[in-house]
């Protein structure tokens, strides 16, 4: 158990374990993500930040307990954990190749019954005028960078309460990255969209985040506000370059 | 007899109807190995199953044969759902062997099974295009009319006709309903589906009925070809439309209609030139499975891709 760091929950993760197959890549998680708070956590490759974000939406093995708002999702369908408010952008993007930019966003509202579908989408098409022009286009014809804002939009075409990003900026160039966090910042200041990212550029996700997370082969080693994080020798040398 | 170029229309007509049939199957195999990557080894029985419900309905029964026809392609949907919810579901998605196991295993039992009900004699099944309908002005005949000195047989048309209106259906459900988005999305990308919220298994489901009724519809279309229905009807026709599926590309559903046509085409010659003049008469039927399976031969070695087929466009 941990003591609750936030006056209000968004989402709350307690001894979560994670393996695929014998191979145990969480060893019991404790983390926390304010309600319309941001949450990062850092981690080197391999160290179990992608399984981390699969381990919550309930795609891969895993005991322990995931509590989104105060309800109990951890044994809820991946599925049906979309329609509680739980938008995942996975990592390497995961948008649909095939399918245009436009029935991208389209299958992003699946679950949703309201007739303003629609405006949503142009508010996406609005806000990422790229994603506009090429409307018609396959996705899979896109840039990484017009690939990553694609699977963002998308993923709030759903009206989430609560993003998971996976790694983000892997793969783009650092002015794209650039534009992406801000994006996200005001995303999270405007909406009061929860989120939880996992990143390896330490820099642009302490910024953005208001509380952070270091994980090490499947264990969490460090935690703090993203203030204490930035000024912790110990993230400094493994993750700021300092 | 010598090449003789009279008879290009004739063997045209021929192919090109011959064609949309296998069109029409492999279209009910393409729709489930796009979503599953499986071939689906059983679609050509469950085809066989659903044109002797129509057998049933409209012979037995007495029905209107294109009610018959409507019924059982809804009740084969149905059958395409059961199989998909409780014999490849439980099974992991991404092992293909024991799924193609199981399809292959329902072949036998739908044949052996419906062999026991309705023995392996051919029985007539009313043709549904065997007359031009009487408000059509008679040009030749009521069953054909003549183009280019040939003989354009009415169930020709009809084939084509009902293989237009199937595929406009197909587009309409695949493109502009939320089921058909959420199946091309599967198609695409199974996890991220899941991550938009979409039941998988569900989704596979209705690939599935697709599937099924697309079989119907095709079994139905080519028995009048075959003098009637029997339960080893479609195992011939099974290997021409695997043929096409893999010409046209097997994850193209346009692909797989353009290369069902031209196997029915590469069929046409070899029946009307290939057989007389190369090997004699005899060797007739044998040349045209064999070129069959060439035709998957030489796709899979030089273009596993097939003509349509994606070879993913996926910039990273």
């Amino acid at each position: 158990m941990v003591d609750d760091v936030f006056d209000e929950v968004g989402l709350k993760v307690e001894n979560l374990h994670a393996s695929y197959g014998a191979v145990e890549v969480l060893r019991g998680l404790d983390f926390e993500v304010a309600a319309k708070g941001v949450s990062v956590i850092l981690g080197a490759n391999g160290a179990g930040k992608t399984t981390t974000l699969r381990a919550i939406c309930n795609m891969c093995n895993t005991s322990g307990s995931v509590t989104l708002g105060d309800e109990d999702i951890t044994r809820t369908g991946t599925a049906e954990i979309v329609r509680k408010g739980v938008a995942h952008v996975p990592q390497g993007r995961g948008t649909f190749p095939e399918l245009s930019v436009l029935d991208n966003l389209m299958i992003g509202a699946y679950t949703r019954k309201d007739k303003e579908v629609k405006d949503d989408v142009d508010r996406w098409f609005e806000i990422f005028p790229r994603l506009s022009e090429r409307s018609d286009q396959l996705a899979g014809s896109l840039s990484g960078g017009e690939q990553q804002m694609l699977a963002v939009a998308r993923a709030l075409m759903c009206r989430p309460r609560l993003l998971l990003l996976d790694e983000p900026s892997l793969g783009l160039a650092p002015l794209i990255i650039e534009d992406l966090f801000e994006r996200f910042t005001t995303l999270n200041k405007e909406t009061g969209l929860t989120m939880l990212v996992v990143e390896q550029n330490a820099n642009l996700a302490l910024e953005m985040a208001d509380y952070g997370y270091v994980i090490e082969s499947g264990e969490i080693t460090l935690s703090g506000t993203a203030d204490q994080l930035k000024n912790d020798p110990a993230v400094q040398e493994a993750y700021l370059g300092a | 007899m010598t090449w003789n170029f009279d008879i290009l229309p004739d063997f045209i007509f021929n192919g090109l109807s011959l064609g949309a049939i296998y069109g029409t199957v492999a279209l009910a195999l393409v729709l489930i190995f796009k979503a599953t990557t499986l071939i689906n080894f059983a679609t050509g029985e469950l085809a066989m199953l659903g044109a002797f419900l129509v057998y049933v309905l409209h012979m037995e029964q007495g029905l209107w044969l294109w009610l018959s026809m409507a019924l059982a392609m809804v009740l084969s949907a149905g059958l395409g759902v059961l199989i998909e919810r409780t014999l490849t579901r439980p099974f992991d998605p991404e092992d293909h062997l024991p799924v193609v196991l199981i399809t292959l295993g329902l072949f036998l039992i739908i044949n052996a099974v419906a062999g026991d009900i309705w023995n392996y004699q051919v029985r007539i099944l009313t043709n549904p295009f065997g007359k031009f309908p009487d408000w059509v002005p008679s040009v030749g005949g009521d069953r054909f009319v003549e183009v280019f000195g040939s003989r354009l047989k009415y169930q020709s048309i009809g084939i084509w006709l009902t293989l237009a209106v199937a595929l406009f259906a197909l587009g309409l459900i695949l493109n502009r309903t939320k089921a058909g988005l959420a199946f091309r999305a599967v198609s695409s990308n199974v996890e991220s589906a899941r991550l938009v919220g979409v039941h998988t298994g569900r989704t596979l489901g209705f690939g599935w009925a697709i599937a099924s009724a697309f079989g119907t519809l095709g079994a139905v279309l080519v028995a009048p070809q075959l003098g009637g229905v029997n339960p080893n009807m479609m195992a011939t026709i099974l290997i021409y439309a695997l043929a096409g599926a893999a010409l046209g590309g097997l994850d193209s559903l346009g692909g797989a209609v353009l290369g069902g046509i031209l196997v029915g085409l590469i069929q046409a010659v070899l029946v009307t030139w290939g057989g007389v003049v190369v090997f004699g008469q005899l060797y007739m039927s044998i040349l045209q499975l064999a070129a069959a399976f060439l035709i998957i031969l030489i796709v899979l070695l030089f273009r596993p891709s097939g003509l349509f087929g994606t070879r993913r466009v996926e910039r990273v």
